[in-house]
Parts: C-alpha cells; structure tokens; sequence
C-alpha cells in the first residue's frame, strides 16, 4: 500500500502521525490511568498503574499505525468518491415496508415462538423486548418533535415522567384503573407540554434546546423535592398492575388464568405487558403516519424547512409548533405510564437527563424523520446495551464510545434516504441532507 | 444586612468559577455554533488532575503557605496542560470529523463524549467521592461579630484574585494577539478567514485548547473550595455553566462571566434565603425567563434573519 503511494515518505509519515498519537496518549492517561486516588484512613493515598498506561500508549501507537498504513490510505480514495455529486437514485418503496412489516411480524410472533426455541431465556428476552419496545415508541414520539417539527428537545423525559407519576398517583389516590389513566395521563403529559411548550416556542435552535432541558431538570428537581405528593427520592411504590380487561393476573378464582382455564404462570403478564406496548408503540406509528397527511402534519414538515416561508403563506407558527410538542409529549406521557404500570415502582432516578440523550440518540442515530430508523437504532443500542451486560462497568463506556462512532461513521443517521410526504409528478427518495432537521427555526 | 453580605461573597465566589467554565462554552459555540456537552466533564477531568497532583506531592495545610502556594501552581499548571490535551483531543476525535455535517450530529457525539468521560474517569478512578483536607485555611473577619460575623476566607480572595487575573490575561489574549484575532475572524466568517489565510482548523483546535484550560482552573478552585469531587460533578456544573454562558449572551466572552456570576448569586441568595432544595429551579426559571423576554441574553448580539 505505502509502495504504491510514494515508498518511505508515506511510511514515514504514517510512523511520525502514529507516534504523536502515541504520545498524546500518554499524556492523556498518564494522570487518569497512571496515578489512582485510593481514599484510607489516613486521607486520599495514589496507587501507580503504569504498565496500564504503557499499554495505552502502545495500542494507540499500534492502532493509529495500522490505521494509517492499511485503511486511511484508502479512505482517501473514498472521500474521493463520496465527494461527487450523489445520484438521486429512484427509491425502492417497498424494502422499506417489506422489512417494516416482517419486523412487525416478529415482534408479534416473539412471545408464541420464544417458548419453543429458548426456553431457559424465555422471561429474560421478552423483558428486553418490552424495553426496546418502550424506547421505539418514545423514540417515535420524540421524532414528531425533532424530526419532523424540526424542534430540539433535550428535555423528552419531563412528559415521560409526567406521564409515569400521573398515572401513579392517580392509580395510587383514586383507585382509577390503567385504562382510565392511560389516557389521563397522555392528556395531562400533553398539557404540560403546551404549558412548557408556549413560552418557549419563540426561542429558536439551541436555545430551546438549553430551555427544555432546564425543564427537563425542574420537572426532576420538582419530584424529587416535593416528599407530600411524590414521595421524594423514595419514588412511589405498589403501583397497580394493569389487569386483562379487568381481570387480573394473579392466583385467584377470579384472575386471568382461572377465567381462561390455564394454569397460572407469572409468564402471562409479561406476555400481556410486551403486546400492550407493542399495541402502543403501534398506536403512535399510525398515528404520527396519518398526522403526516394531515394538514398539520404537512405545516410541521414544512415548518422545519423553512419558517419563515411559512409565517408568509399564513400558517400559525405558534399553533404549528405547540400541536407537535404537545402531540409528542402525549406520546411520551403514554409511555411513562406504561412505564409504571411495567415496573409498579418509580423514583426521580429514571427520569434524568441522561434518559433524554438515549432517546435523543436513538432518534438521530436512526436518521431523523425515519421511523424504520428508530426502530433499527433502538435494537442497536438498547439490545446492544444489554449484549454487553457481562461487561458491567464498562457498559456505559462502551455504550458511550458506539455512540460516538456510529455518528462519525453515518452522521446522518443510519437510515439516511428519505421519501417526502408531498411529492411532484414522480415519488423519488431524497438524501438526507437536503432535509433541514432537528434546527429549531 | 451581615447576612445579605456574607451570601454575596459567597455567591460571587461560585460565580467565578461558573463563569471560568461559561467561557470554554461560549467561545466554542461562537466560533462553531454548537453545544460541547462534554465541557463540564472536561472541568471534572480538570479537577480530578488537579486532586492526584496534590495527592502525589502530599500537600496538606500542615506544608507551610510556602509549599502549598507552589503546589497550587504546580497543580494549576499541569492540571492546564493536561486538560488541554484532553480539550484537543475531544475536538480531534468527536467534533472535526463532523465539521459541516448537519447541527445535530456533533451535538450528539459531544452527549456521547461526556458519557465516555465519566465513566472513563468512574472506571479509572473509582466511583466514590474523593475527599481532600483543606488546603487554604483562614480568612479575615470583615464586620459584625458573633453569629452575625461576615467573612471572607482566604479561599475565597484566591479563587476572585485567579479569576480576575485569567480574565484580565484572556480578553488581553483575545483582543490584541494574532489568535485573539483569527479566533475573532473565524467567528465572524470561517470561509472569509479561511480566504485571508488563517488556518481555521488550528484555530478551532486552539479555541478548545483554551476553554479547557480554563475549565481546569475552574476545576482546580472548585476541588480546593469544596474539597470533595466525583464523576459525576461535570454534568450539574457543565449545566448551570452553559445556563450561564445562555444568560450572558452567547458568544460574548464579558456575558459568559457576567452570567457566570448572576447564576452564582441567584443560587446562593435562593439558598440562603428560601430553600436549598429548590435552587436549580430558581437558576433555570430565571434563564427560561430571561430568554423569552431577550432571547438573545443579556450581552449578546441579536440575531438577525437572514431571508
């Protein structure tokens, strides 16, 4: 390879670029990896590492040199080919539903097939499952806002803990049942996001993005405080479980087993609780696919592109923009209450910031606007998430490093085509970077 | 009034150190318009630095002001060289190679690089508090007596003198050096300055470079003034920073301090006269507040629409 690029200079060259990285290495991990502060009785004590920061130095050395060497080199080659113009290349409209519609498939066939082919991890794969699902439908209804409003939100989760602690509360102090707070506290999640969502609806880009995430903290800061109502940092417990159109899944006579004549497993709730937020999930999917041929839906997109363009045909920016938000904050309030019905206990610990960035994550990491995207980003990371269990502290670490990398390797996302909802003449996908997304006119 | 006194030595001195790392957020979103998430956990990075330097000269208040006045310095100094690099690096690995892409893109590395750092730094490090003995001790009486005593420790006078000296030497650094201009330049144009020969990737680089050093002064004064720190204390600071740096005006180096320093206060005086619970809420209700009715924040320049 350096051969045919000029003889030493490349390799040279590659060894010098290798070697400065080597040593930035080293100066990078010589304090945080080299010296450990060890807390003992006589105050902080440093513990030294250094055959682990000689081998960070090394692997970065190593990695950076093969790097250059073999793969940069035809990199080269293929920014060269990336540069030019890309083709609008007609669209496949059918690989996209096919592949939609044969996930769908598995998703609804996951709970009958699992028990036949793993059955030892039966329980365990259909509680990842529950979670990825949950992450899908607050990925989808994060996307309304981000992706096709066109609105950075950073602080998703506040409606997502709306939603949980309304329906724990309501469940808890009125004795309400989960289908009649599932929609309360879709409606109240909703609420607050017009409420939240009015004053700040004039800023735009970063600023409304810095603004709901303070939010996104008070709402946090709200909960955690307020011991009366929230219970504070102990969270709420004995949530009630969602029952089977009044029946509920327990051991008595009048319970879900005995009315079917089964034989009580504790399966059967898992069961009843992966196809309730699959039939959730799949609510917001319609839902946000017919909004989208709506008028509304057709004023978002068009909102995202350009808002000034619409303030001069005479949409209302205002009503424009608080349709989304509150839309999608009704979406994340469902979820939440999904959440607490799922867990029965709830705390301010699973509303954090850091909730919002995976969300966030896996929209963008999906491809903005691409539903298919935030599915496929969902699996990825949160299935990814849990593959690296074993891994323990190092997870987050990992999960961290992925995400950077995934940005890095498609920044538009991991689906990056895009079929307009209005279209002239001839249906053809579009590149994702012709779209404007996620800047917050 | 001694309380109200007291309160406002107080809040100045945490505002300075807000407004230390507003700065490193303000410079990088003038000059590339986005949000480094990872800032904060590049002041947290500082100060763990800062913290294994005094550990390993084994420092404590027992040195002598001799030696701990030089291992201040020390700690400074390496704990700024290194978080530079750091600074560099994050910019090199997580934000160039995105440069030009669409806004989202870096904003979502810059989210995963601050995952990375604090678990990098729990992983590395532990994730338990690490405590360190007061270093600076004492302080001067100023007025009053008894509970009413108002104070300033000498804690406090060092980290306001350090501040002020930095800012002092930056605006001199932004405003009369060849940097200070390119760094100008390519704020206000990037293609322009790219046109009159300013290599705008270095200067890029070297705006990072200096927002992280100042975060490790930052990081310094916060570990010696509160002497417990963990992984985790870049998010909140990082936070209430960018509130700050939002408050100022982004963009504008004297709004970043500015704001530094009202977030400072409003957190101390809501503290110290309402409640402490509640003290987030009132710093980020007054930069909701301030942004609906001057979006643009207190310094800032408007923006204007360009059509």
């Amino acid at each position: 390879m350096a051969a045919a690029t000029g003889g030493g200079g490349a390799v040279g060259a590659a060894l010098r670029d290798a070697s400065i990285a080597g040593l930035i290495a080293l100066g990078l991990s010589i304090f945080m990896i080299g010296l450990r502060t060890e807390a003992t009785a006589g105050g902080l004590t440093i513990a030294t590492r250094w055959p682990a920061v000689a081998l960070v130095g090394v692997v970065v050395f190593g990695g950076r040199l093969l790097m250059n060497l073999f793969v940069w080199q035809s990199a080269q080659r293929a920014t060269a080919r990336a540069a030019r113009p890309a083709k609008a290349t007609r669209s496949v409209p059918w690989l996209g539903k096919a592949f939609g519609i044969a996930m769908l498939a598995l998703a609804v066939a996951l709970p009958v097939l699992l028990p036949q082919l793993m059955p030892d991890k039966n329980r365990y794969v259909l509680d990842l499952g529950i979670l990825v699902l949950t992450y899908v439908m607050l990925g989808w209804g994060l996307n309304i806002v981000v992706g096709l409003a066109g609105l950075l939100d950073l602080g998703y989760v506040a409606f997502y803990a709306v939603g949980a602690y309304s329906y724990a509360l309501l469940a808890l102090n009125f004795d309400l049942s989960f289908w009649a707070c599932l929609p309360l506290a879709g409606l109240l999640a909703a609420t607050w996001g017009v409420v939240l969502g009015f004053p700040v609806l004039r800023l735009r880009g970063d600023y409304l993005a810095i603004v709901t995430l303070a939010f996104g903290e008070i709402i946090r800061v709200v909960l955690l405080n307020w011991f009366t109502v929230t219970g504070g940092p102990d969270g709420l417990s004995r949530i009630p479980r969602p029952s089977f159109f009044g029946l509920e899944f327990d051991r008595s006579d009048a319970g879900f087993a005995a009315f079917f004549g089964l034989e009580f497993s504790p399966m059967h709730r898992i069961v009843f609780l992966y196809y309730l937020i699959l039939a959730l999930a799949m609510l917001t999917f319609v839902v946000t696919n017919r909004l989208r041929r709506l008028p509304v839906g057709r004023a978002w997109e068009a909102l995202r592109e350009d808002e000034i363009a619409c303030r001069s045909l005479g949409l209302n920016t205002t009503t424009t923009k608080l349709s989304a938000f509150s839309i999608g904050a009704m979406f994340g309030g469902f979820a939440g209450a999904f959440f607490a019905t799922r867990q029965g206990f709830i705390s301010p610990e699973s509303f954090t910031f850091i909730e919002s960035a995976v969300i966030l994550a896996i929209v963008v990491l999906g491809g903005l606007g691409s539903q298919i995207g935030v599915v496929i980003a969902a699996l990825v990371m949160i299935g990814g998430f849990e593959v690296f269990r074993n891994l323990e502290e190092y997870r987050m670490l990992v999960f961290g490093v992925s995400m950077v990398l995934i940005m890095i390797w498609k920044p538009r996302g991991l689906i990056s085509r895009r079929v307009p909802t209005v279209f002239l003449k001839e249906r053809k996908a579009i590149d994702a970077s012709m779209v404007a997304q996620g800047e917050g006119h | 009034m001694e309380y109200f006194l007291q309160q406002l030595i107080n809040g100045i001195t945490l505002g300075s150190i807000y407004g230390l790392i507003a700065i490193g957020y303000t410079m990088v979103y003038g000059i590339i318009g986005m949000i480094n998430f990872a800032h904060g956990d590049v002041f947290m990075v500082g100060s763990f630095i800062s913290l294994i330097v005094f550990v390993a000269l084994g420092l404590s208040a027992a040195s002598g002001i001799g030696s701990v006045a030089l291992g201040i310095l020390a700690a400074l100094l390496v704990s700024m060289l290194l978080t530079s690099v750091w600074g560099w690096t994050i910019e090199r690995i997580a934000y160039r190679p995105l440069r030009g892409s669409f806004r989202l893109a870096p904003l979502i590395t810059a989210i995963g690089m601050s995952i990375v750092l604090q678990n990098f730094v729990q992983i590395s490090q532990g994730a338990r508090v690490k405590p360190l003995e007061p270093l600076v001790s004492g302080g001067y009486a100023i007025m009053g007596t008894g509970a009413s005593l108002v104070q300033v420790s000498n804690m406090q006078i060092l980290i306001v003198v350090v501040t002020v000296v930095l800012m002092i030497g930056f605006t001199m650094l932004i405003s009369k050096t060849s940097l200070g201009r390119a760094q100008r330049a390519c704020e206000q144009d990037r293609r322009m300055a790219a046109l009159l020969g300013i290599d705008v990737d270095r200067t890029i680089s070297l705006t990072f470079v200096m927002g992280a050093a100042l975060a490790a002064v930052a990081g310094t004064m916060f570990v010696l003034y509160y002497g417990v720190i963990d992984f985790f204390i870049g998010f909140v600071a990082g936070v209430k920073a960018f509130t700050a740096a939002v408050l100022g005006g982004i963009g504008s180096l004297p709004g970043a301090m500015l704001g530094g320093l009202l977030i400072g206060l409003i957190e101390t005086f809501w503290s110290g006269y309402f409640t402490v619970e509640y003290k987030d809420v009132a710093a980020f209700s007054i930069l909701a507040i301030v942004l609906i009715f001057m979006p643009s924040g207190l310094l800032g320049r408007p923006e204007i629409e360009k059509v």
